[in-house]
């Protein structure tokens, strides 16, 4: 009897992760900005790696369904494709692959966006609320197959551009999981 | 019982020239129902299958009915704030898909589990193994959609989750797929209980049991598992491909890539107007069975009930665009459909007359079965033609999507298949338990339900034809619904009481009820020839049939059938059309492997919305679950 | 005993009548479609009332007759049963003509239907998206096409038609008031025809199950007589009057410089985007949020600070407006009539 309670839990804990990803929060957190917290560029430094900062806020927007696929919508409200195409690049650089000039963390991406990059990233601070930002930045890391693909968004109802992002990433195509 | 017993018989003692107590020894020994918690996983007696069935129905039933009473606390006010949108969504999904996928078509083919055997003369269903895998298939995707529920992870997109809405981009997370794939955990349950029923009715019955001597609700479970077999495959069509879009990829309901958004529409549709019938015609078979009873003669217009439950089902077919006239498709074949939805009318309508003469040539006595099958006259003849008011194409387009048309299938379903149930379940009950349900509260359980029922969805049809539409969690003030709204709510909470009631009678009467005889109504059908509750084996003897209604021909004895084994699990199955005694059949016996495979194919479904490769794996646990079920016993083959 | 029909008619009758002069009623038709429609759904309720009135009072006399006792269930009347299948054959004969008429008178109406609003007088294309309606105004000459949201102008007593579709999921148009109902389903286009007979206000809704905030999706249509709807339409047609000084512009400023024209758009200005509802004319619509609030200076304040806390789930986030901005914002966006 004790096996099977012990299986009980264990399935419980794992279906659990299913209340927070499925969480529909409109809006979250919405103070006027985050509070200007230092995002790191890189962790390298010398003596090995510092751990890099995690905001709070952003637990409510990375890995989870409904904020993803808000970020899905203003990705192509915002034209983001007229630089980044549809994650392939183009002016800019590409959002699909694996190479993160300034960091894949949903912090960084968020200050990426928020604060823009040297070499033309426009800033969108001052025209994109806080809250819709980071709805991007998780969707962004979505595109690149670092968020869960139980909470990633599917294809678009549009013509097709590239596979949707809860498709496994280029990185394990064709293999079993 | 020794091995000299066992001797003279070159296969198997056989129960002719045996005396009545020894034969229910022999016949308790094999057909026993095994001990203990493995022993209760694997038994596949009908009789307990459908127990379980009917009790986790009912379950989903309250659990349906909670769903409901939130909804209407949030409307029975303009503009409140109890429940949010999002909740509410879910709320208003699954009270839909638990209603109609966890409880009407479950609890009418449960019903058919149970009495179909009984009612035809034979020991147990056909294929008892598949009918107890249908039942842990059933209670894995009920608890696979209520756990997800409580997970924040319900359906939110109605009951009959149209894409967009319900595709890719518009439903985010794992919410709709959650919705496809509780689906084919019901229907692949529901077509396993459809293929026994139908064989079981067709090749198990007693002899002499000529097809025009088949108890009407045999009859209408034949036609409802004809329905189901060539509706289901529909559904579980849209479902795979909604799942496919969403998780694959494809462009099924893609419009940008030559996919189409009504094609869903189509083929959920071409499958929802057949399930309504499925969950209306066992419903006139349990009225058929009452009013006989209880109107004390057999049921006038017999041949002309059974072409009206064939036609019917016939007809149930070409009706499904009529939940779709507000789309835009062409008129001329939106007329073709007001034509047809109006037709099946004819039979339905036939059926009500019929009845009715039934009960005007007989003399009814009023007890809590018949008076449930009152509320049903008084509240589906309503439902009935509120239907025929919403077939014609440009009454509906006013109707359509508004209160109207949920007051509308609520009086076809709660009047025309949830008062028949109820009336079936004081009518059955001794025979399920061997004790009577309480008369008094029969009565007002009867009261209570008829006035809330009525309060609540009677002012729907005034509400919605003064523009008030479906699936909204809340309305604006100045529109001047919050009054009504307040009086269906207040009904609602009548009704929800007294089912309420019906649970503390059924509780009650199972350890207080008065103890029933054999046939404490004096019915005339089969099942009332053994005790209540049947042994395991149902009948000690096989009843020869020689009338519609054998008890009532046959009232000093009823003539019996012998020669079966009783050392082995044996039963008699007789030909199609006249019953005349054919071969006989072992019946499977107890297993483990239907809990297994149900197991094995529930997780694969479970699997399957976050991963496709849960298809690959999982079927390697179902392939040996079917080798364990499958694997030869190495019995000697039947003779004649 | 069952309870008396006098009663549940008396209950319910005032109630019942309070709904005939109704807004967005589908019982106080204000157009040839509706009236059509009205006729047909009272011909259809007293039809089915006087049917279902028949078969109770069948039913109660079968209850509760008086008749012979049989012991044996099997022994039955047989002359009772040659009437019985002759007066069934009968109903079942009367049903099938009733049915056929009920058919036919059907068929009829839609013909009467189809006839309505041919040679439209003005062609709007409705487009839907999650929760707001986007209104077009066609015309051959591009210069006379003009977009708004939300309210749908037509002339009175002229026919009008509605080409509708939807860029996200599907809903459905619903003025009840003025016709039926048509889905707006994407990828497809449908066509709406009605005639407003006369001058008013009329108020619809989504009726076709959209997400979360389908409850809250309506819309306005305002039929003026020809000459008022051409002089609201040459006002329509005008770019947004440029703000007085003060705090007027500083609210122009405010919209421009804080977010707003990433998806609203109102001519005259830099403000282009297209993902939202056009304001270009704001202060002319009667309602905000699809229906969901009178237009007024408090109501736009709040739902410009918090449109979750009205709409929960719409898709204009919060923008994070101070106070100071906010006054400036509703200044200038509450003359943009």
């Amino acid at each position: 009897m004790s096996a099977a309670v012990r299986l009980a839990v264990l399935a419980t804990l794992v279906l659990l992760g299913g209340c927070d990803r499925e969480q529909r929060d409109p809006r979250p957190n919405a103070r006027r900005d985050t509070d200007e917290q230092a995002v790191a560029v890189t962790t390298l430094e010398p003596g090995g790696e510092r751990p890099s900062p995690s905001d709070p806020k952003a637990q409510h927007f990375a890995d989870n369904a409904y904020q993803m696929s808000e970020g899905k919508r203003l990705y192509s409200w915002f034209n983001c494709s007229g630089c980044h195409a549809n994650g392939g690049g183009g002016m800019g650089p590409a959002l699909i692959d694996d190479k993160w000039i300034y960091g894949a963390s949903v912090e960084s991406v968020h200050a990426t966006i928020r604060d823009g990059r040297p070499n033309g990233m426009p800033s969108f601070g001052n025209k994109v609320p806080d809250d819709q930002i980071w709805q991007l930045a998780a969707y962004v890391r979505s595109m690149a197959g670092l968020a869960s693909s139980a909470a990633s968004p599917g294809r678009n109802d549009d013509m097709m551009a590239r596979p949707s992002e809860n498709r496994p990433g280029a990185a394990s195509e064709g293999k079993s999981p | 019982m020794t091995a000299a017993d066992l001797a003279p018989e070159p296969d198997g003692l056989r129960d002719t020239g045996l005396d009545e107590a020894t034969l229910r020894r022999w016949l308790a020994r094999t057909w026993a129902r095994p001990r203990g918690l493995v022993g209760s996983l694997s038994t596949v007696d009908h009789k307990v299958v459908a127990r379980r069935y009917l009790v986790t129905a009912f379950v989903f039933l309250a659990l349906g009915g909670l769903n409901a009473i939130l909804m209407r606390l949030q409307l029975s006010g303009p503009e409140r704030s109890l429940i949010g949108p999002d909740l509410y969504n879910q709320l208003f999904t699954m009270h839909g898909v638990t209603m109609m996928f966890l409880f009407a078509v479950p609890v009418m083919q449960a019903s058919g589990i149970f009495l179909v055997p009984l009612m035809v003369g034979t020991r147990n269903i056909a294929f008892p193994r598949l009918n107890a895998f249908s039942y842990w298939i059933y209670l894995s995707g009920g608890i696979f959609a209520w756990t997800s529920f409580v997970l924040n992870m319900g359906p939110d997109v109605g009951w009959f989750a149209y894409v967009p809405l319900s595709g890719p981009e518009f439903a985010p997370g794992k919410r709709a797929d959650v919705w496809a794939q509780m689906i084919t955990y019901t229907e692949v349950s529901s077509l396993a209980v459809a293929v026994a029923t139908i064989v079981t009715i067709f090749k198990q019955r007693a002899p002499g049991m000529s097809l025009d001597r088949i108890p009407l609700f045999v009859w209408a479970m034949l036609v409802t598992s004809f329905v189901i077999i060539f509706a289901m495959p529909a559904v579980m069509i849209a479902s795979t491909f909604l799942i496919l879009d969403r998780l694959v990829g494809t462009h099924i309901f893609n419009p940008a890539e030559g996919g189409d958004a009504l094609l869903f529409q189509h083929l959920f549709w071409f499958f929802g107007h057949p399930e309504v019938y499925i969950i209306f015609l066992p419903a006139t078979g349990m009225v058929s069975s009452i009013i006989a009873a209880f109107a004390r003669r057999p049921v006038f217009g017999y041949l002309a009930l059974v072409l009206s439950l064939i036609a019917v089902g016939f007809l149930s077919f070409g009706l499904w665009v009529h939940h779709m006239f507000a789309t835009g498709l062409p008129k001329l074949g939106a007329s073709f459909f007001t034509a047809s939805s109006m037709l099946i009318a004819i039979p339905n309508g036939l059926q009500i007359f019929c009845w009715l003469a039934t009960l005007w040539g007989g003399r009814p006595t009023i007890r809590t079965p018949l008076l449930f099958v009152l509320g049903f006259f008084f509240i589906f003849v309503a439902g009935c033609l509120t239907g025929v008011m919403l077939a014609s194409v440009p009454l509906d387009l006013q109707a359509h999507d508004t209160y109207f048309v949920v007051a509308h299938f609520h009086y076809v379903l709660i009047g025309g298949a949830v008062f028949p149930l109820l009336g079936a379940a004081y009518f059955w009950f001794p025979k399920i338990t061997g004790r009577m349900m309480s008369e008094r509260l029969g009565r007002w359980h009867f009261w209570l339900a008829f006035v809330g029922f009525n309060a609540a969805f009677f002012p729907m049809h005034i509400v919605g034809l003064w523009g008030m539409p479906r699936r909204v969690y809340t309305y604006p003030v100045q529109m001047g619904w919050g009054p009504i709204n307040l009086f269906i709510s207040l009904g609602a909470l009548v009704l929800f009481a007294s089912f309420v009631l019906f649970a503390v009678n059924l509780v009650r009467s199972c350890s207080r009820g008065e103890p029933a005889g054999d046939n404490p109504w004096d019915a005339g059908t089969l099942e009332w020839a053994t005790s209540s509750p049947p042994p395991s084996y149902n009948f000690s003897r096989i009843p020869v049939v020689t009338h519609a209604e054998p008890l009532w021909a046959e009232r000093e004895s009823m003539p019996v059938a012998e020669g079966l084994r009783v050392g082995v699990r044996e039963l008699l199955v007789s030909t199609v059309a006249e019953a005349r005694p054919d071969l006989r059949e072992t019946s499977a016996g107890t297993s483990i492997w239907p809990l297994l495979a149900a197991l094995a194919v529930g997780g694969t479904f479970l699997g399957s919305i976050f991963t496709p490769w849960a298809v690959v794996w999982g079927a390697l646990p179902i392939t040996v679950a079917l080798i364990g079920w499958f694997w030869p016993k190495g019995e000697p083959e039947d003779e004649s | 005993m069952r309870p008396s029909r006098g009663f549940a008619a008396a209950l319910f009758l005032p109630a019942f009548l309070a709904g005939c002069s109704g807004w967005q009623s589908a019982l106080d038709p204000k157009g040839p479609a509706a009236e059509e429609l009205a006729r047909l759904i009272w011909f259809f309720t007293l039809l089915s009332v006087a049917v279902w009135l028949l078969v109770m009072i069948v039913l109660s006399i079968a209850i509760l007759r008086r008749r012979r006792q049989h012991s044996d269930p099997l022994a039955v009347d047989a002359r009772g049963d040659r009437i019985a299948r002759r007066v069934v054959s009968v109903a079942v004969g009367a049903t099938g003509v009733v049915l056929v008429g009920l058919t036919l008178l059907s068929f009829f109406a839609n013909r009467t239907l189809a006839g309505i609003g041919t040679q439209a007088a003005v062609t709007i294309r409705v487009t839907g998206h999650q929760w707001w309606w986007e209104v077009r105004y066609e015309d051959e000459r591009p210069a006379r096409v003009v977009t708004s949201a939300n309210e749908i102008h037509v002339p009175a007593g002229e026919p009008v038609e509605l080409v509708l579709s939807s860029t996200d999921v599907i809903h459905s148009l619903w003025v009840p008031n003025l016709a039926g109902k048509l889905d707006l389903i994407p990828g497809r286009e449908n066509v709406l025809r009605f005639v407003a007979a006369e001058p008013g206000t009329y108020r619809g809704q989504c009726a076709e199950f959209c997400g979360a905030q389908h409850a809250h999706m309506a819309l306005v249509v305002v039929a003026e007589p020809r000459p008022a709807f051409e002089a609201w339409l040459d006002r329509e047609l005008r770019p947004a009057h440029p703000p007085p000084p003060g705090v007027p512009m500083a609210g122009q400023d405010v919209f421009l410089g804080r977010g707003c024209m990433m998806c609203h758009r109102i001519r005259g200005t830099l403000a282009g985007g297209t993902t939202g509802p056009d304001l270009t004319h704001l202060a002319s619509r009667s309602t905000l949020g699809a229906g969901t609030l009178e237009m007024s200076r408090g109501n736009l304040a709040a739902w410009i600070a918090d449109p979750h806390g009205i709409k929960p789930g719409v898709h204009m986030p919060v923008m994070g407006l101070g106070g100071d901005e906010l006054n400036q914002v509703v200044a200038y966006l509450e003359r943009l009539e």
